[in-house]
């Protein structure tokens, strides 16, 4: 039996892989994420607070310079120099004083600037500063107070002249950017990794769980000596030593059943055994009863005859229990000989003076030759028809032909049909069983009630099948299914 | 009055086949060990020994090789327990002519010892035509029963003698074993076949056959044996 294909999809293996894939994925964003953030805190941190100590050096330097109050010109030479002080060139400056202001470049609108920052440096003295994004672009805007170095007049530090700065962040940005492709070309080595790990640990758990279906299935197969190997003490290890425990009850229960019927069956074989000493005594002086039985009077003759017919009886009711009691102690050996089945039975039914009472259907002389035990078979068809002349009705008839299994493998087909009520259906299936009386008032018959087991056994060894069945038109059928082996597998004869 | 030789341990089954058998008239010694067999074999010079195989001491095979050792042409009839196949095949082996399977009712034992007999002293199935047969080196005389071989007497137990002359009064024609059980040992048609394989054999060894191929007694495989007149 094989299962369809997508519910592999749901195993284990696929289970485990995706589970690691997600642990590692979700904690390679959140670690990636977190350094990210602390990474690019820093570097900006770092790189305003560069920019703020350069500024107010420069500033400091070049406040000096400026007349006081300034006037515009002032202002603007004030923002160039300032700027000057960057050597890139990147620095763009706006000197404010009251309503006047100044850029270090002429013209410049200085849209970064954003009134708060205005407002905050013309609030407080304070170094203000604030990332402003403009378009896909990011810039840092600094503003400062220009203050007095010495206490002015009205104590106050403030000269009213504010600076403001503008930087953009490309390096930063390249900084941050360039942290983000590592991160990002970390995180596929690790959820590749996570995958490895992921089939290596389903690889762990499949292992003994494969193992242990492999163990289950040896056991239903009846090899009930399978065990596993426990090793490690995880809860796979707990289940292959639940495992083992239970194969080794079951193996105990089955030994002990098998004990018990292999007991009573040797029982049976001995008692039989035991019976056949007094009976060979018993038979070998029945025909003396017979013979003198004529000459007594009337109540011994009875008697005498009754020992007489009854020891026949008792004879092969013993030689039948074991013929049984070899098929059960697998004892019972094919003595194979290629013979010509439509003679054979022909014979069967002549030696019993049947042939007037069966109707044959047979094949040709030489048509269907067969290896089979000729003693077995002789026991199976006589068996069988036997059984038919007393159940069933007549007409009897005996049928042979050949014909091919499924497989394509010749086989002798062999039917006996009778003409009575057929077999009821509760006892079809129980027909090949030993002593099995199909009718409680029959309770003796004149076979043994071991005919039919004898027959289906016989037909056993040989590889065969045999089968009861009912017919549409009234009466049973019996058939016989014996396989014709190819005549390349005959025994090597001695000389 | 044929002379019977029942070598059978249990009382009751040597009181009652011996019984039986002195009524069908013959003139029976019954022993109950085969020591005691052997020396009888001896003293009484029966035409025919029952052998019960299961005997205490002295087992039956042995008592069934000792006898060929004495006498090659004394028919020997086994008393068996069917299923005991083993026994029946080296029983046959060592030179038993037949055997029966206990419990046995005394008619058909007594059928059994009738066919022996018949095979050692009566007629063939042929019609016994009294002439002597040269086949090679092989002389088979059909009225005297005797066969030699290179002028050689070769003594052949009755069914020995009986197989040889019946598969060399067809030569070239096939006998199958079933045919060969009824006409030699006149069993039914269903009878054990290893009666005649184990037979085939004792008489290719006396005959002294070489051993991968014979020259008279031949096989034909799945149909039985024949006889080459060469």
């Amino acid at each position: 039996m094989r299962r369809p294909r997508l519910p592999q999809l749901r195993g284990l293996r696929i289970r485990l892989v995706l589970a690691f894939t997600l642990v590692a994925a979700v904690t390679a964003g959140t670690t990636g994420a977190l350094t990210f953030r602390e990474a690019r805190t820093g570097v900006l941190q770092q790189s305003q607070d560069a920019v703020i100590q350069q500024l107010r050096t420069q500033v400091g330097r070049s406040a000096p310079d400026l007349a006081f109050p300034p006037d515009e010109d002032a202002l603007a030479r004030f923002a160039a120099d300032v700027a000057r002080s960057e050597p890139s060139g990147t620095w763009r400056v706006l000197a404010a004083y009251g309503r006047l202001s100044a850029t270090s470049a002429p013209g410049d609108r200085f849209t970064e600037l954003t009134p708060a920052v205005r407002e905050a440096v013309g609030s407080s003295m304070a170094t203000v500063f604030q990332r402003v994004a403009v378009g896909d672009r990011t810039a840092l805007v600094v503003g400062m107070s220009v203050t007095f170095a010495q206490v002015p007049v009205k104590g106050v530090y403030a000269s009213g002249v504010h600076v403001f700065l503008t930087v953009p962040q490309t390096t930063e940005r390249a900084y941050v950017d360039a942290l983000v492709t590592a991160a990002e070309r970390a995180a596929v080595p690790a959820l590749t990794l996570a995958v490895l790990l992921a089939l290596l640990a389903a690889r762990g758990v499949l292992r003994p769980v494969r193992a242990l279906r492999h163990a289950t299935r040896s056991i239903a197969e009846g090899r009930l000596d399978t065990r596993l190997a426990v090793d490690g003490s995880d809860e796979l290890a707990d289940l292959s030593h639940t495992f083992n425990e239970t194969a080794a009850a079951l193996e105990k229960s089955v030994a002990e059943l098998r004990g018990m019927e292999a007991r009573a069956r040797r029982f049976a074989a001995d008692v039989s055994h035991e019976l056949r000493t007094p009976l060979a005594a018993m038979s070998a002086v029945t025909d003396v009863l017979d013979e003198e039985a004529a000459r007594l009077d009337p109540d011994t003759a009875t008697a005498v005859r009754l020992i007489s017919e009854e020891t026949v009886k008792l004879a092969r009711l013993v030689d039948d229990l074991m013929e049984i009691s070899r098929f059960d102690a697998g004892a019972a050996v094919l003595h194979l000989d290629e013979i010509d089945l439509a003679e054979s039975l022909r014979r069967t039914l002549g030696t019993r003076a049947w042939t007037g009472l069966v109707e044959c259907d047979l094949p040709p002389p030489g048509a269907l030759r067969g290896r089979v035990d000729p003693r077995r078979l002789d026991v199976v068809v006589a068996n069988l028809v036997g059984n038919a002349l007393r159940h069933g009705a007549r007409p009897v008839t005996l049928r042979l032909y050949d014909g091919t299994e499924p497989g394509g493998a010749r086989l002798a087909v062999i039917e006996v049909l009778d003409s009575g009520t057929g077999i009821p259906d509760d006892v079809l299936p129980h027909v090949f069983e030993r002593f099995y009386k199909s009718d409680a008032a029959r309770t003796r018959t004149e076979g043994s009630g071991l005919g039919l087991a004898i027959t289906a056994e016989n037909v056993r060894v040989h590889g065969g099948t045999v089968r009861a069945a009912n017919r549409p038109g009234g009466g049973a059928v019996f058939t016989v299914r014996l396989p014709l082996p190819a005549a390349e597998v005959l025994q090597e004869e001695p000389w | 009055m044929p002379r019977v030789l029942l070598i059978e341990d249990d009382r009751a089954v040597r009181e009652g086949v011996a019984l039986a058998l002195r009524r069908q008239g013959h003139e029976v010694a019954p022993v109950a060990t085969g020591e005691d067999g052997l020396e009888r074999v001896r003293s009484f010079r029966p035409d025919v020994v029952v052998l019960d195989l299961m005997l205490p001491g002295m087992s039956g095979l042995d008592v069934c090789s000792r006898i060929r050792g004495l006498d090659q042409t004394l028919p020997i009839v086994m008393a068996t327990a069917r299923g005991d196949d083993e026994d029946i095949v080296v029983g046959l082996e060592a030179g038993a002519d037949d055997y029966v399977v206990k419990p046995v009712q005394a008619r058909v034992l007594e059928a059994r010892i009738r066919a022996v007999l018949r095979r050692a002293g009566g007629a063939p199935a042929t019609g016994g035509i009294p002439k002597i047969d040269t086949y090679g080196d092989l002389s088979v005389d059909r009225a005297g029963l005797a066969v030699a071989r290179g002028g050689v007497p070769v003594p052949l137990a009755p069914s020995e003698l009986r197989l040889l002359l019946t598969l060399s009064a067809a030569p070239g024609q096939v006998f199958s074993r079933q045919q060969l059980l009824e006409a030699v040992w006149e069993h039914s048609y269903h009878g054990d076949a290893r009666l005649v394989d184990a037979c085939v054999r004792r008489l290719r060894a006396k005959l002294g056959e070489p051993t991968r191929e014979p020259r008279h007694i031949q096989t034909v495989r799945g149909f039985g044996y024949r006889f080459a007149a060469r």
